[in-house]
């Protein structure tokens, strides 16, 4: 349902407004988007309701948290970061071991927007050390948004957005300068595949062994989320892995998936999927619970920087070549005083 | 340890690492941020300006990195050189990270978490 145009203009000043952005017309979806999540919070049904709300209320908070919602870019390459080291500390290694005869891997980027997500999958995939060039590694980028898709497709990100969960090394190995902005290089751009897509309605894609799910689900209601739980685990691989979003879930929606825990990333795999087959990691307290559902996995979750194979701390050797890797200092738990 | 010749970007720079939950030095040049970690000071991270009178970031990363004792700090450069080849640079030379200006404070946060210096 799209708010309609009192709705997105009362919005849109209010934005102006509050924080001097303008929300020029034809961003009905951004809004859309943005404050459905706001909106379901409330107890609210849809955005339009929200807007009403807004309007009859002098609800100071609420409008704080609209124009919070519409200020603030939530999309950064490597987001949230756990499910991509989960990505290429365990599950490339696990579906390098599994996929031998094909050499080939499908992940799906089931909700792309701007395109941060599908590209730090590639890049992920590329600098593998076990994904070498006879590994074909397709990435699908789907949106409903086809004016994003097109942007994405270009690959073409501002400074502002590089700055934001690239880490340095990848800014330089994978992207070249164009203009002030920075384009993704063509090695990076040609394995990800841009393609509308609503999850709405039924699809038929190549089966999947990964799918990155990520703040779809909340922006739909419990029926419509089983819905489209059950549409995704049609595409996927029976040992395939599935990335939900920080607040997302398949429990309580879709009994066909198992709960496990990698390190500080939460994945969900079809019900009978199997042991997760990773790097040794037995007698390592704190280690992942492999092939172990819910309940085991997270008693044994790991602190932050814990896990086994956690990259070692390195700086880059001076005059040497960039690491494969971004350079990673260990983790600094403690704060020393400044004098 | 904030290190830049601009007291409006300390300032800057400054009020995003205290609302972080940091303790903030300030130095105006990589010389003065020499002196202050020879007298004992040892920050966790350092942000480092590229351009700066009397010793510059890049000179200040060369010169932590050679000392044993100052291993431990984290750099990352804040700054508004933004040539492929100078980020490179920075990086070979011992930074650990590399933010163009402008920035947001998101993006210092997001780059704090991926230094591991700040939970995300």
């Amino acid at each position: 349902m799209t708010i309609s145009s009192s709705a997105f203009n009362f919005v849109s000043d209010l934005v102006k407004q509050q924080a001097a952005i303008v929300i020029g017309p034809g961003k009905e979806y951004l809004v859309e988007s943005r404050l459905l999540p706001l909106a379901r919070d409330a107890g609210l049904d849809d955005v339009s309701t929200l807007v009403a709300r807004l309007q009859s209320t002098a609800d100071d908070r609420l409008r704080r948290q609209v124009v919070e919602a519409m200020t603030t870019n939530e999309t950064s390459f490597f987001r949230d970061r756990d499910p991509f080291t989960a990505l290429t500390q365990a599950v490339l290694p696990d579906l390098c071991r599994k996929r031998g005869a094909t050499h080939r891997i499908n992940i799906w980027s089931a909700a792309c927007s701007s395109g941060q997500e599908p590209y730090s999958i590639a890049m992920s995939a590329l600098d593998h050390p076990l994904i070498t060039s006879d590994w074909q590694v397709h990435v699908l980028a789907t949106d409903i948004n086809e004016e994003m898709l097109q942007r994405a497709e270009q690959g073409r990100f501002s400074q502002l957005e590089v700055n934001r969960g690239l880490p340095a090394a990848m800014l330089v190995r994978h992207f070249e300068r164009a203009e002030t902005d920075w384009k993704v290089v063509a090695a990076v751009r040609n394995m990800v595949r841009f393609k509308p897509l609503n999850l709405n309605e039924p699809f038929d894609l190549a089966f999947m062994d990964v799918v990155f799910l990520r703040n779809v689900l909340i922006y739909f209601d419990a029926a419509t989320k089983a819905e489209v739980l059950q549409r995704v685990r049609r595409v996927m691989k029976p040992d395939g892995f599935l990335f939900l979003g920080g607040s997302e879930t398949t429990l309580g929606l879709d009994d066909g998936f198992e709960r496990f825990t990698i390190g500080n990333a939460t994945v969900y795999r079809p019900r009978g999927a199997g042991p997760i087959d990773l790097p040794a990691v037995s007698g390592v307290p704190g280690g992942l619970a492999s092939g172990q559902p819910v309940a085991a996995a997270t008693a044994a979750r790991p602190v932050a920087g814990g896990w086994p194979w956690a990259v070692t701390p390195s700086l880059p050797p001076v005059g040497s070549t960039l690491p494969p890797f971004p350079a990673q200092p260990g983790p600094h738990s403690t704060r020393q005083p400044l004098n | 340890m904030v290190i830049d010749d601009s007291s409006a970007m300390r300032l800057i720079l400054g009020r995003i690492m205290r609302g972080l939950g940091f303790d903030v030095v300030e130095a105006p040049n990589g010389a003065e941020a020499i002196a202050r970690l020879q007298s004992g000071a040892m920050p966790e991270i350092a942000l480092v300006d590229w351009n700066m009178p009397v010793m510059d970031g890049l000179a200040f990363v060369n010169a932590v990195r050679k000392e044993e004792k100052w291993r431990q700090i984290t750099l990352m450069m804040v700054t508004t050189e933004s040539e492929q080849s100078q980020i490179v640079r920075a990086l070979a030379a011992g930074a650990h990270e590399y933010v163009i200006k402008p920035f947001t404070p998101d993006a210092i946060a997001d780059k704090l978490a991926l230094l591991g210096v700040l939970a995300y």
